[in-house]
């Protein structure tokens, strides 16, 4: 087991040096000139001006002496400075994220408590009216468009019905707390404010929905299809044979061998919820990092680009891995392989 | 599975016309659905001009973000723009990118992935390692960043989309021709003399098709969400060219005023729906395991 460990830990470091390569040379072959979304109109006509521009942010070195300036600058932390905001790259993704994963994990915990039992419950009860709930679900939570979920919610909840509040993180009349942890749900209790936690925890209702709604379905997918796998097995008629309880087949039985897909999905479930926080967190003005990716990737920040895809990059590849490790953990067969 | 359910899924094998078109309904019902919903947008699309009632730019500011009624069925938009005919007109993009993407992008990363495992060894690897790496990018970050960077514009955002669209293909492929590559078919081809060109396209991608067409089926709903959604953030269509996802974003701050918002984004619902349908039912169509559960 380490040596399958060290192995895979050592693939995937690779992995995120190729990726910085990638994600530099995109960066650097797309023709959008980041001088002149930077520069007003009067300054971008002005060569004097361009040239000392490019020149201060090294825009005029060779390509391969600028990987090289931004690869020494990541192995000591340093993800360069942003052109729109002036800070430093990683300064800015530690303010932002704090948000995202505070959205994100709601989303994702919401997601599972929903969607495993439903699935659990649709392969159980096939054809019934829980089955058919649980697939209706599931489809429209994958074919919403989550931008048109948002409007929708906001339109009901906020704007007819008036029990959600509207967009942002805490409503204007509150404070927010002094930064300790960046998450608004920690730091408030600390500072004991009690009135802008419970705020918070309102504010977070909607955008956790409509981030959750296309993970919720595809969780509650695959789930009710690897239960129905393992229940079609020999097994399970064996355990049937032998008199043994339902509920002690299910789950003592069927849920464990299903469980090996949904760790995966766990992955590809994560892909989808940072894919989410783009267009969730634009709509209900989230201070979170997929604001920020959107924000740079229209003014061509391109360290600020970089620095990010670079920052998920590296999570995408740890999630990976720790997949692959619970898989091998789960499933003993996948290291013989 | 019991004895009785045994007895009775085998009457019900011998059972009437009637019995058997209730088993095909609920089998295939709602691919059938599904494939009805994709051609009235199909229809509508390619007859917009001659079914919408009015021109989808023509500008009415005195009747503007009107409530549905006869003269307009769905309402207009903040310049008077009748939704409707923009709706209709929007399936023209929506669904014209859907392809582009899906095809080029299925067929590029088809081929790569079908020639990684044809050619085994070294090149498999190098080609494999390359889709990985596209993995380890969420899709929709680094098309937004293409997009942006080559500027606004359908044309480029597709390219974008390309860019980041074809490693699943290829994944798949790959693991297809690898469970291809070995049979005695592929063995006797070679025999005969055929080159590898001729195996790959002829032979072997022939048989491991299936699969695929299921993937291109499910991903053309998939394409038209994240299209829509990068139009939606305004990295999509330039202005007045009525898409879906721009016009939901020209009607989000205007609660009151639903009917503006609301449809483009139930026209997005049903045509991505449509797709899952008709894929949902050719996986079942083609694999007799998945068809038994």
């Amino acid at each position: 087991m380490p040596r399958y460990i060290v192995s895979r830990l050592l693939g995937a470091a690779v992995m995120v040096l190729l990726a910085t390569l990638v994600i530099f040379l995109i960066a650097n072959m797309v023709p959008g000139d980041p001088v002149l979304t930077q520069l007003g109109d009067i300054a971008a006509n002005n060569p004097v001006m361009v040239a000392a521009y490019r020149h201060r942010w090294g825009l005029d070195l060779p390509l391969w002496d600028r990987y090289w300036i931004f690869l020494t600058g990541l192995l000591h932390g340093d993800l360069g400075v942003s052109i729109s905001s002036q800070r430093p790259v990683l300064q800015d993704i530690a303010q932002y994220a704090p948000a995202t994963v505070e959205l994100s994990s709601v989303a994702f915990l919401l997601s599972l408590l929903v969607g495993l039992p439903l699935g659990i419950l649709a392969a159980m009860r096939r054809d019934s009216w829980v089955d058919h709930l649980a697939r209706s679900i599931s489809l429209v939570g994958v074919s919403a468009p989550t931008f048109w979920l948002a409007f929708i919610m906001l339109a009901v909840f906020y704007g007819w019905l008036g029990w959600a509040p509207g967009p942002g993180q805490i409503s204007a009349d509150q404070f927010p707390p002094p930064t300790v942890t960046g998450f608004m749900l920690i730091d408030a209790p600390l500072a004991g404010q009690w009135d802008t936690f419970w705020d918070a925890v309102h504010h977070l209702v909607l955008p956790a929905i409509v981030l959750a709604a296309a993970t919720l379905g595809l969780i509650t997918r695959t789930t009710r299809a690897a239960m129905l796998e393992a229940l079609s097995q020999d097994y399970i008629r064996v355990a049937r044979a032998k008199g043994l309880l339902r509920r002690a087949i299910m789950l003592g039985h069927a849920l464990p061998n299903a469980m090996l897909p949904v760790v995966t999905l766990g992955g590809l479930a994560y892909a989808q919820l940072l894919t989410g926080t783009v267009l969730t967190e634009t709509i209900f003005s989230w201070p979170g990092l997929g604001r920020y990716t959107f924000q740079s990737a229209v003014t061509l920040d391109f360290p600020a680009i970089m620095g990010i895809t670079t920052v998920v990059a590296v999570v995408y590849v740890i999630i990976n891995l720790l997949v692959d490790i619970s898989y091998a953990l789960l499933d003993p067969r996948v290291m013989r392989r | 599975m019991s004895g009785v359910e045994l007895a009775l899924q085998t009457a019900e094998a011998h059972a009437s016309a009637a019995g058997q078109r209730r088993r095909w309904l609920r089998r295939y019902g709602l691919a059938a659905a599904g494939a009805v919903v994709i051609l009235a947008w199909a229809l509508a699309a390619g007859f917009a001009p001659w079914v919408t009632p009015y021109p989808p730019d023509e500008v009415n500011v005195a009747g503007r973000l009107a409530a549905p009624s006869a003269a307009h069925w769905l309402g207009t938009d903040e310049l008077g723009r009748d939704v409707l005919t923009r709706v209709i007109f929007g399936a023209r993009t929506s669904l014209a990118v859907g392809f582009v993407v899906v095809l080029v992008g299925g067929v590029f990363g088809t081929l790569l992935g079908a020639v990684a495992a044809y050619a085994r060894g070294w090149a498999e690897e190098a080609l494999m390692r390359a889709t990985d790496l596209m993995f380890c990018f969420p899709p929709i970050i680094l098309a937004m960043a293409i997009a942006a960077a080559l500027g606004i514009g359908a044309r480029n955002t597709v390219i974008a989309m390309l860019v980041v669209w074809w490693p699943k293909f290829a994944r798949l492929a790959r693991s297809l021709v690898i469970s291809q590559r070995s049979q005695d078919y592929v063995a006797a081809a070679r025999a005969v003399g055929f080159g590898p060109v001729h195996i790959l396209l002829r032979e072997i991608i022939p048989n491991a098709v299936g699969p695929l067409i299921v993937l291109v089926t499910l991903d053309l709903g998939n394409a038209i969400l994240v299209f829509a959604g990068l139009s939606f953030l305004g990295l999509g269509v330039v202005p007045p060219t009525p898409e879906w996802g721009s016009m939901v974003s020209e009607g989000r701050e205007l609660v009151s005023q639903w009917w503006v918002a609301t449809f483009p984004g139930l026209a997005i619902l049903t045509v991505v729906m449509g797709f899952n349908f008709v894929g949902d039912g050719l996986r079942d169509w083609l694999d007799p395991h998945a068809r038994r559960r």
